[in-house]
């Protein structure tokens, strides 16, 4: 057999499959088979690279070289050059938007260069089906200090030292949650991983279940042992097919080796895990109605206390961890939790992966440290807003979370600093808005998705997001009051103190959030009946001011209906009677002058 | 599968780190072949067979091969270039597979420069 000399690194997260990375891998194969390469040069799968936007993405190893976009019909061209004489293919390279130049390295790109990588450590690196690749990267051997060498008290310490808060939303200490259940007396005890992802915009713990689970796996291991359980559950999305198919392979693969099962690493400890598939309501994210989908049951909220640490799952002892704080842990244990402090602010310590979306160029999956501003994750490594236009503010925790304005780019990536300004950290989902967003609009949107998993058990939610929305719908349709608004902050009290659940307490936060910043807005809307975004369709007239018209005729191609008339040199407009109020013809005009 | 111990762990990671080396920030040997459209009718084709059929021989984790283009010296194609951590790049000229397997064992394995073939220090 020959030696392997090059290894492609392929994009296999669903992001880059839906770009059409397995048509463009079969191509791949077939002309490495055709020019006689198949010896020489191996390809790799591996989990989601982070960077969607320009999916499928591959890197070549070693000389480190990235590709994006690719397409089968690139694949003759590509083996040619690049496998066979050695000249990478620069068509195929990133270019960088603002300069337009082209990058080869992907250690170059500023996508990758300012982040930093220790929960995506793996991506991109591993071949995530591939036990032993992660065990090459020092794998499991966080498991092996954790049960051979360490007591409960000194994972549990470990935890506490590192400063390591629960990626899933509140930003709860690690370690004290399981000091809590260490400290509960019962023989049975467990260990849940929240694999739910339930915030429109985010996938991150998608991601990092593609790419490396084992991580993961690892994490809940040591969690097991600092608690004393001896059974695990991930409570996965059945949305997620891949992140649920590479998991079942990894836990096979763990307990093969032994490293899941009776008697880990001949440690005497015994741990086993199993998935279940939640059916994908919001609310079941939410750590009581989590358990109670897991033991069968409707997936609703109870009341806490008793907190799950005294009594959870088939009311034992239980710690539920996000799958973003769980991936974190084998390496605080391997590389000690100091080590882990040593990046972050005072009370925000080590990085966060964040899904950027919406109107940014590089839409994609980012880590970033802690303490990194709100500016440089946007514009740095997000590469900015596409299409020229304008920044007007980012979503920051979904549905539970709040907006930040432009004058506030400056906030630093931390749990206390982002409260301050009124939005959360939540789980890492950044929907970024470009001026073309109504800020009303959007919190109807989030106000919609809210009132829709409002699991209804308690009234002021199952009520209160009804009410809301109501007069949300009625303020975008035109027909707002004044006193609207005093309406809206009343109930916004209401709501977030009485709802059993942070689903119902966090539910007015896009609202009362948006009137913050952008109170004009809601002002426009009810008095003026004008929606300065013109994202409102009740509220725009659909004609053209023929005193900004340039007679350019971008509407007129544009139009999927046929409904702009307009010839060579002539003021366009708009038949009502064709017009199906698409907004597409608002899009392409550059001089404002449909209205 | 047998259950694993600590040391069998150790074991799969260094077995396992081999396959995935070339991966890696660093390797501290890279023998790169010039392999242009000038170079690959000189015969770097067969340069390049030869030293991955000395690469399968051993275990060289250490060494990287890599293909790459044209260095501008089109007459004297074949041209193969070896780096050796922290000493000048050394140019061979007129590369057979035969040469290239002396380069590979005197050069590259024991550190003795072959100047009978050697273009140039860059
Ligand atoms: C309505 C609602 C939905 C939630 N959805 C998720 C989710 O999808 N994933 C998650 O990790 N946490 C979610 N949470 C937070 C969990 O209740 C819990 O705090 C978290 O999983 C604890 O793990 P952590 O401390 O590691 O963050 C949700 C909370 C609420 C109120």
């Amino acid at each position: 057999m020959k030696k392997i000399r090059t290894q492609l690194m392929l994009c296999g997260g669903t992001g880059c499959h839906s770009s059409g990375s397995l048509a463009f891998r079969e191509a791949l194969e077939q002309e490495i088979v055709k020019r006689g390469l198949s010896e020489e040069v191996k390809i790799i799968e591996t989990g989601c690279n982070g960077f969607c936007a320009v999916g499928p993405v591959m890197l070549v190893q070693p000389e480190g070289i990235f590709y994006q976009k690719l397409k089968p019909e690139d694949v003759p061209l590509l083996v040619e050059e690049h496998l066979l004489k050695g000249r990478p293919v620069k068509k195929l390279m990133y270019v960088e938007p603002a300069s337009a130049q082209t990058i080869p390295k992907m250690n170059d790109i500023p996508f990758f260069s300012k982040q930093m990588f220790r929960v995506m450590r793996n991506k991109g690196v591993i071949d995530p089906e591939i036990i032993d690749e992660y065990i090459a990267r020092d794998g499991y051997f966080g498991v092996a200090k954790a049960l051979t060498e360490m007591t409960p008290e000194q994972i549990i310490h470990e935890v506490k030292v590192s400063g390591l808060r629960g990626r899933g939303g509140a930003g709860f200490p690690a370690g004290l949650k399981w000091e809590f259940a260490s400290k509960s007396q019962s023989d049975i005890k467990y260990v849940l991983c929240n694999a739910d992802e339930g915030d429109p915009g985010a996938f991150m713990d998608r991601s990092v279940l593609e790419a490396d689970p084992h991580a993961v796996l690892e994490g809940m291991i040591i969690a097991a042992r600092a608690i004393n359980a001896h059974q695990g559950y991930i409570y996965c999305r059945t949305e997620y097919p891949l992140a649920i198919h590479r998991l079942t392979i990894a836990i096979r693969q763990a307990r093969e080796y032994g490293l899941l099962g009776k008697n880990i690493l001949g440690s005497g400890f015994d741990f086993d895990i199993e998935i279940y598939e939640g059916a994908g309501a919001f609310v079941c994210g939410e750590e009581t109605a989590l358990m109670r989908s897991i033991e069968g049951r409707r997936g609703m909220p109870r009341p806490r206390p008793p907190f799950p640490a005294q009594k959870g799952l088939w009311e034992k002892p239980t710690i539920l961890n996000n799958v973003e704080t769980l991936a974190n842990i084998a390496q605080i244990i391997t590389n000690g939790g100091e080590w882990y402090a040593s990046v972050g602010t005072a009370g925000s310590k080590g990085t966060k992966v964040f899904a950027l979306s919406g109107d940014v160029n590089n839409i994609g999956l980012v880590e970033v440290p802690m303490g990194t501003t709100l500016r440089t994750l946007i514009f740095d490594i997000g590469g900015g807003i596409p299409n020229k236009k304008k920044f007007k503010g980012v979503q920051l925790g979904g549905p539970s979370g709040g907006c930040v304005p432009e004058h506030l780019l400056d906030t630093p990536v931390d749990y206390e600093e982002i409260a301050k300004v009124g939005a959360i950290m939540g789980s890492g989902g950044v929907i970024v808005m470009d001026e073309n967003t109504c800020m009303v609009d959007m919190a109807r949107f989030f106000l919609d998705f809210i009132q829709d998993e409002s699991c209804g058990k308690c009234t002021p939610c199952r009520e209160g997001t009804r009410r809301f929305l109501e007069i949300l719908k009625r303020i975008c349709n035109g027909q707002g009051e004044p006193s609207d608004i005093d309406t809206l902050e009343e109930m916004a009290i209401v709501i977030k103190n009485a709802s059993l659940c942070g689903l119902g307490q966090t539910a007015p936060n896009p609202v009362l959030s948006t009137l913050r910043y952008f109170k004009d807005e809601y002002y426009a809307h009810i008095i003026e009946k004008r929606c300065p975004a013109k994202r409102c369709v009740a509220l725009l007239k659909f004609e053209v001011n023929p005193d900004m018209c340039t007679k350019c005729g971008a509407c007129f191609r544009a139009c999927p209906a046929d409904a702009i008339i307009w010839k060579k040199k002539e003021i366009a407009s708009i038949d009502k009677e064709k017009c199906i109020k698409c907004l597409t013809c608002f899009e392409k005009c550059k001089f404002d002058a449909i209205f | 599968m047998a259950k694993l111990t600590v040391q069998d762990l150790k074991k799969i990671k260094e077995d396992a780190t081999k396959s995935i080396y070339l991966r890696g920030e660093k390797g501290n040997i890279r023998v790169i072949i010039h392999m242009g459209t000038c170079g690959i009718a000189a015969g770097a084709r067969e340069v390049m067979t030869a030293l991955m059929e000395e690469m399968a021989q051993n275990d060289y984790s250490h060494i990287r091969v890599m293909a790459s283009g044209c260095m501008g010296l089109c007459s004297s194609e074949p041209n193969v270039t070896v780096e050796i951590e922290e000493q000048s790049p050394i140019v061979y000229q007129h590369v057979n597979a035969n040469k290239m397997r002396q380069i590979f064992k005197r050069h590259v394995l024991m550190g003795e420069v072959q100047t009978d073939f050697a273009l140039a220090k860059m």
